[in-house]
């Protein structure tokens, strides 16, 4: 696949922020690994490392009005979206301070006052979910966008076609973010998938679709600049396909049989962080002392998370069935 | 839009008595007028006006974006639902049979149901529509799904049995803050026995409180939705054949359970009978009986008792589906045989 010539660079100061975001995205889930195989961490760990351009880029191009329904792998989104390291971090200690109160854990972050609507263990479960606060926001006569992240793996989901047919039957304003990492869990896209051009697929439902270099953030965002505009504008939803890959295995548990070291060593040449910081250099915006500074800066927003996790509470376990319902006496 | 009111939720504003499925229309109708949070989502229910002509003339009158037609996508419309409410509407999705509410079993249960739970805010939705068998509609138009949903923590199950209450409980239900799954049994939906004149003003029955349908001293019967007009029944001729005093508790709403007016009347009468349309394996009885055993034991003096549907699907032959649902001589059968144990 070729793609149309990356963007030019923006301003500095934006090009540093995109750089940020993902630098970001990309130590925090380095600590999460860390952290994991210390067992602050358990249960199941979904890293975003590779795929970091893909939500810093097209999160970029949202307003904070708009609304973010993402995955069980959305530390990238939620980072980039602004949901604090802190109460990300603490919610992966299973701390009451966590953004889901520690009851919901890496999968489920959920952030109401950055409009982030959710994590979800369910592969396609967020896409319903989008329909549903798009069509509240077309009611309520508000301009959101709700841009709405899931992989390749959900589009062999009944929930997916109800969801994109719902969408453009009733025009509303969703932006479909399909992140095709290749691989559902383990399954390669032309195991999974009868026709593996997606955004063809998508095409199929009236709406306008096209693939992404995933790996160039600048190219996400313009590519999603674009979109939300046409979106925003009440032209229906839009269909993106980031063609993007996640550098590390699965989850914690997976020896990675179904797939090659040269393959992964092919994509990690084209690490999204690498590939923006040389062009930030090479334009003269970037040199070696902004970089360690950079990495000093999010190094600190990092530890700071993890401190503030250490230092949170347990929910106490009289709390067990609180919230079951609304009527507290009811859940007792 | 037209202010004017369809016929099926004009009847007590004239003070004539409504069918079950007339007080749920007017439920529906009042609430809508009451807030526009209130949106209904559904296959044909606008312009159709709903297969059992619930919501006919809403369409008119609320417009197309607060009764809003959907595709045959039960997964998806109720996932949208789950979304609206995550904004502050008031979704009520009516499944045009509940037997199709499987396909949204994994939003409802997975993510509806623990939304609160999770710190990702309340779910304030109604999933609605017919239930129950002896309609001769077959194995996919005629089931319960009450026991699909009651180990859920988190979603509420009512299940009205008189006009009265269908009325005020999905009132409350629309009202509450939590998820609610509201069962309406076919069979009653123009029950002419079950027409009755309902109060003008805001009718609202709590959900969680069970019902004393008929007070009795020598037994309790325990029952909900069908089963309850079916069981008074059998609790009138049980008095006049043989002074058997049996007490009629409708259960209205099965999740919360009702538990401390199950154990009250049990610790007065000592014996327990529960009946219900719903499949024996798994059905509300043995949990029910499960509960007492806990709380009442040293009260029981017979052995817990139930009279169910059959384990079986629910089949369309007549004499078979007849046989399939619990009838009246087998209640009046065990409860003679419990009540002089």
């Amino acid at each position: 696949m070729t793609f149309p010539p990356s963007p030019p660079l923006p301003d500095p100061s934006h090009a540093h922020s995109l750089l940020r975001s993902m630098l970001l995205v990309r130590r925090f889930e380095e600590k999460c690994a860390e952290l994991y195989t210390e067992q602050k961490i358990r249960g199941f760990l979904h890293l975003y490392i590779g795929e970091e351009a893909v939500a810093t880029g097209s999160i970029a191009a949202l307003e904070r009005r708009d609304s973010v329904v993402a995955t069980y792998r959305e530390h990238g989104q939620a980072l980039a979206r602004g949901v604090p390291a802190t109460t990300v971090m603490a919610e992966m200690f299973g701390k009451q301070e966590g953004c889901a109160r520690g009851r919901g854990g890496s999968m489920h972050l959920f952030d109401a006052e950055t409009r982030f609507y959710g994590g979800n263990a369910i592969v396609a479960g967020g896409l319903p979910l989008a329909v549903g606060l798009a069509l509240a926001a077309h009611m309520q006569g508000e301009d959101r966008v709700t841009a709405c992240y899931f992989g390749d793996g959900a589009m062999a989901e009944g929930e997916f076609h109800e969801s994109m047919n719902l969408a453009a039957l009733w025009n509303l304003p969703v932006l479909f973010c399909c992140e095709n990492n290749l691989y559902a869990m383990g399954t390669a896209l032309e195991v999974a998938q009868a026709e593996t051009d997606l955004a063809l697929r998508a095409t199929s439902y009236g709406m306008p679709a096209w693939p992404v270099d995933g790996m160039d953030v600048l190219a996400v965002e313009h590519a999603t600049r674009r979109a939300v505009q046409s979106v925003r504008a009440g032209g229906g939803p839009h269909f993106l396909e980031f063609r993007t890959y996640r550098f590390r295995p699965h989850s914690m548990f997976d020896p990675e049989l179904y797939r090659s070291r040269d393959e992964v060593a092919e994509w990690k040449k084209r690490d999204p962080i690498v590939l923006l910081a040389n062009r930030m250099r090479e334009a003269g915006i970037l040199d070696d002392a902004g970089m360690d500074a950079l990495e000093a800066e999010v190094a600190e927003e990092v530890d700071n998370s993890v401190r503030f996790a250490e230092e949170g509470s347990w929910e106490p376990v009289e709390e067990l069935t609180r919230f079951v319902h609304s009527d507290p006496e009811v859940a007792e | 839009m037209s202010d004017a009111r369809p016929e099926q939720v004009s009847r007590t504003s004239r003070g004539e008595p409504v069918t079950l499925l007339e007080a749920i229309a007017e439920a529906l109708w009042e609430e809508m007028e009451r807030s526009t949070d209130v949106i209904l989502l559904g296959e044909d229910i606008g312009l159709y006006g709903g297969a059992f002509k619930v919501t006919r003339g809403f369409l008119e009158r609320f417009g197309p974006s607060r009764v809003i037609d959907t595709p045959i996508s039960e997964a998806g419309f109720t996932g949208a639902a789950a979304g609206a409410a995550h904004l502050g509407l008031r979704p009520v999705v009516e499944m045009q049979f509940m037997d199709f509410v499987s396909p949204a079993y994994n939003i409802l249960t997975n993510y509806i149901a623990t939304s609160r739970y999770r710190g990702s805010g309340p779910q304030p939705l109604v999933v609605r529509g017919p239930v129950g068998g002896g309609n001769r509609a077959g194995p996919f138009h005629s089931q319960n799904v009450e026991m699909a949903f009651f180990h859920t923590p988190g979603l509420k199950i009512v299940y009205p049995s008189t006009a009265r209450d269908a009325k005020g409980l999905l009132k409350s239900a629309i009202r509450d803050d939590d998820p609610v799954i509201f069962e309406e049994h076919k069979s009653l939906y123009r029950h002419p026995g079950l027409r009755e004149v309902l109060p003008a003003e805001d009718l609202l029955v709590p959900i969680g409180k069970a019902r004393t349908a008929r007070p009795g001293d020598d037994l309790t019967l325990v029952t909900y939705g069908a089963m309850v007009s079916r069981s008074i029944e059998v609790a009138d001729v049980l008095e006049r054949d043989d002074g058997i005093s049996v007490e009629v508790l409708d259960l209205r709403t099965l999740a919360p359970l009702d538990e401390e007016a199950i154990i009250a009347s049990v610790r007065r009468t000592g014996k327990l009978l529960v009946v219900h349309e719903d499949t024996r394996t798994g059905g509300i009885a043995g949990e029910i009986a499960a509960r007492v055993c806990e709380q009442a034991f040293e009260w029981l003096d017979g052995p817990i008792l139930r009279v169910t549907g059959v384990d079986a699907p629910i089949p369309y032959a007549g004499p078979l589906e007849d046989s399939i649902l619990p009838g009246r001589p087998e209640i009046h059968r065990v409860a003679r045989y419990l009540a002089r144990y």
